[in-house]
């Protein structure tokens, strides 16, 4: 399901000298459905890059993203467009606020962008968000004024909320009590028994051991290091 | 009077050709406003140099002249322009509009049908029907040139909006063949029926500098809505002079008590009904009013 | 699949300067592309020279119409293309006085568009008229009111209302939040963000406003002296710049 081949990165920063920067260097590794695959490595090492490379949201230098039938490292954008719409989601650390919208139209939004009917949608939503301890009354409010650990399970519902068979975790469980960290891990035990491919970034080793198939050390593709 | 002071109808031979020319290119073209080379004439602007123009081209020494002025014989301008032509010209002059050959008006068509022998023209202060709208002449060249006529709709919205129905009263807007939109001049939108007639119409703004015309039996169809159609209306009464129901009417207040009386606005027209024996509710018979 | 709008090596240039020079891309339905650059980086121009205002030097601007698929918009004829600007295409400008009738109604200026492709019952225009004023969050007993009396992002929202009214396939926008107060911007893009979703439009937006981009934009070029230096999916340019003047523009921006 998930295909990386070869993958290189660097970065150029033009406006301090042009100092180059070579964070990856022939990554190599694959997902099956229904795979969790941990990403592993000290702090630095590049596992968040790696994912934001897999989205599409950071530029490979050389290599291939196999992903849903598209080469993510070579894409056009709108072929991306179409594979974050229906095949390949992403939890961020941090849930990007847009002021005004409330929490359930936040949830909502990528059933909405695949089609689903307003109320389906809305329906949805509002179980994730029960599960996942969201208290009603906030509903109808905007994240922007929630405590971090509110808004990031506010972030999950949203990544869970359409059934994608491709997902990327970026620490998922991170500022969560027992009981919620329990239900985002039964989420993705969920996802991965529906056949869904999963990519996650755990610091928490408890909850790396329990849902991770495998794992992989980025350190291994990493420029000086390996 | 000496007439060989003045070459015929004051305007020189060459100047006649050029309006004839604007003439025929306006009666080839429906509505469409032909720009023209509108000279100096011995009156101001807005006092009909435009309609003097067309109607100069126009006229032949055979020709019987009439002018009306708000349906008037007999105001001030219609008999300044009736004597200039005949002083200019020499033709004969008329009031009775079956007598004309060529009639030139201000703000009204007479009630009488006109003939295929007659020619009406009219005289036209803005000749744009959109210019309050767009105060541009080269955008509104542009909009009669690409047809895209719905800004005149959005005034008649605008109407409807703020009063309840489409408040033009006169100068209603037209659509002519299903072409030009064109403006018919300032005359009461009851006349507007009567622009679909047998006679040739010419129309004259001379400050403007622009003709327009409309050949005989020309498709004329004032501008509307489906659920707010075109309405020729008039005042809800007929005539106190000579009773006619189907006039135009002015209204006159009589005295301090706020008394009215409706008569025709066409002159001519009352003035022939009463010849005929008709006596409207505050008129007298004719044979005793020695005019 | 054909693109909407196919954008072909278009260049402007004023003598010797540069507006702007040798711009192609390709824009499918539903994307949303952002251009942003500082003053005189050539974007409003670009824009310009896209939509019709102005002829382009040189290129092609290819637009998938109804009936006769992708045809070079610059060598259309002018009815043809002030038929597509009232038709299929729209522009919201940055003045909403630039893009509306001051001196008539809120609803005329919706119904002007309706009107100018036919629309002849004036009950059905006003209804439609109100319909869209409600959609933009316009409260609608302000319908006979003038633009001269609303507020300056009611004004925006009215000029989008009235570019939206006969449902455009392709929405240029010059500065749509461009002197407005931040509150007001936000309404603003929240309510583009979901007309944009709702009707499956195209966008092409200019803005020298990144969190606008960030916010409305699936795709961005970014603009330098009239060349297009770095161009992708909006979130990867702003996330990972690649070129030396797109890094110096993301970092340049305050943080709040």
């Amino acid at each position: 399901m998930i295909q990386v081949e070869k993958l290189c990165k660097s970065f150029t920063l033009h406006n301090q000298g042009g100092a180059v920067i070579p964070v990856m260097q022939d990554a190599e590794f694959a997902v099956a459905p229904g795979e969790c695959v941990g990403l592993i490595g000290a702090s630095g090492a590049g596992k968040s890059t790696l994912m934001r490379m897999l989205y599409g949201n950071y530029l490979a230098a050389s290599g291939h993203i196999r992903i849903g039938g598209v080469d993510v490292a070579r894409a056009e954008p709108r072929e991306i467009l179409a594979l974050r719409r229906d095949r390949l989601g992403y939890v961020s650390q941090f849930l990007r606020v847009v002021p005004r919208v409330s929490t359930l139209d936040v949830v909502a939004e990528p059933l909405l962008r695949t089609g689903c009917g307003a109320d389906s949608a809305r329906a949805r939503a509002q179980e994730l968000l029960e599960r996942l301890n969201i208290p009603r009354h906030l509903w109808t409010l905007s994240p922007t004024t929630f405590s971090g650990g509110e808004q990031q399970r506010v972030n999950i519902a949203r990544g869970f909320a359409y059934a994608y068979p491709a997902l990327l975790l970026d620490e998922p469980t991170a500022s969560l009590d027992a009981g919620n960290r329990e239900v985002v891990l039964a989420l993705i035990e969920e996802a991965k028994a529906r056949g869904a491919a999963i990519v996650g970034i755990f610091h928490d080793e408890a909850a790396r051991h329990r849902v991770c198939d495998r794992e992989v050390d980025v350190t291994r593709f990493t420029p000086g290091l390996a | 009077m000496n007439v060989s002071a003045y070459n015929f109808a004051y305007l020189d031979e060459q100047t006649k050709r050029m309006i004839r020319r604007a003439i025929l290119k306006g009666l080839a073209i429906p509505g469409y406003q032909v720009p023209f080379a509108s000279r100096e004439m011995p009156m101001p602007y807005g006092w009909g140099t435009g309609g003097v123009q067309v109607s100069a081209a126009v006229l032949v020494p055979e020709d019987t002249f009439k002018v009306i002025d708000q349906g008037a014989d007999d105001t001030t301008n219609a008999v300044s322009i009736r004597r200039f032509f005949e002083k200019t010209a020499g033709v004969a002059v008329t009031e009775d509009t079956a007598r004309a050959s060529v009639i030139q008006t201000r703000h009204r068509i007479p009630e009488m049908p006109l003939r295929s022998d007659q020619i009406l023209v009219y005289q036209v202060p803005i000749p744009e029907p959109l210019r309050f709208l767009e105060p541009s002449e080269v955008e509104t060249r542009k909009i009669h040139s690409l047809e895209e006529y719905g800004l005149m709709h959005v005034k008649l919205y605008e109407d409807i909006s703020q009063h309840g129905a489409i408040a033009t009263a006169y100068a209603y807007p037209v659509k002519v063949e299903g072409r030009y939109v064109m403006d018919p001049s300032p005359i009461p939108k009851f006349d507007n029926p009567k622009l679909t007639m047998d006679a040739i119409q010419l129309f004259g703004a001379g400050r403007e500098q622009r003709i327009y015309a409309l050949p005989p039996h020309t498709r004329v169809v004032s501008l509307d809505f489906e659920d707010f159609p075109f309405e020729a209306s008039k005042a809800d009464h007929a005539c106190d002079l000579c009773g006619a129901g189907d006039s135009y009417l002015d209204e006159l207040i009589v005295d301090d008590a706020g008394g009215r009386l409706f008569m025709c606005s066409d002159t001519d027209y009352c003035t022939t009904r009463r010849a005929a024996g008709h006596v409207g509710a505050q008129g007298v018979p004719a044979k005793e009013d020695v005019a | 699949m054909t693109p909407l709008l196919q954008v072909d090596a278009v260049s402007k240039f004023y003598g010797a300067r540069i507006g702007c020079a040798e711009v192609s891309f390709d824009l499918y339905p539903g994307e949303v592309m952002g251009i942003v650059g500082e003053s005189g980086s050539g974007k409003s121009t670009l824009l310009n020279c896209l939509a019709g205002h102005l002829q382009p030097d040189a290129g092609a601007v290819r637009f998938d119409t109804r009936a006769g698929g992708l045809r070079d918009t610059i060598t259309m004829s002018e009815p043809e293309r002030r038929m597509l600007g009232r038709t299929d295409w729209a522009f919201v400008h940055q003045h909403a006085r630039d893009g509306l009738r001051m001196n008539v109604s809120a609803g005329g200026n919706v119904g002007e568009r309706l009107m100018a492709v036919g629309a002849r019952h004036y009950g059905e225009i006003r209804n439609t008229a109100t319909d869209w004023l409600g959609r933009v969050e316009i409260a609608a007993d302000r319908i006979d009111d003038r633009p001269s009396a609303f507020s300056g992002g009611m004004q925006q929202r009215l000029q989008i209302a009235r570019n939206l009214v006969t449902g455009p396939r392709l929405v240029f926008m010059d500065e749509p939040t461009g002197g407005l107060d931040v509150s007001v911007q936000a309404r603003l893009l929240d309510l583009m963000r979901g007309l944009v979703r709702e009707m499956g439009l195209s966008a092409i937006i200019v803005t020298h406003d990144l969190a606008v981009v960030r916010l409305l934009a699936d795709r961005l070029m970014v603009m330098k002296d009239g060349h297009v230096v770095e161009t992708g999916l909006t979130d990867q340019v702003l996330d990972d710049p690649q070129h030396g003047y797109t890094q110096l523009l993301v970092s340049s921006v305050l943080q709040v």
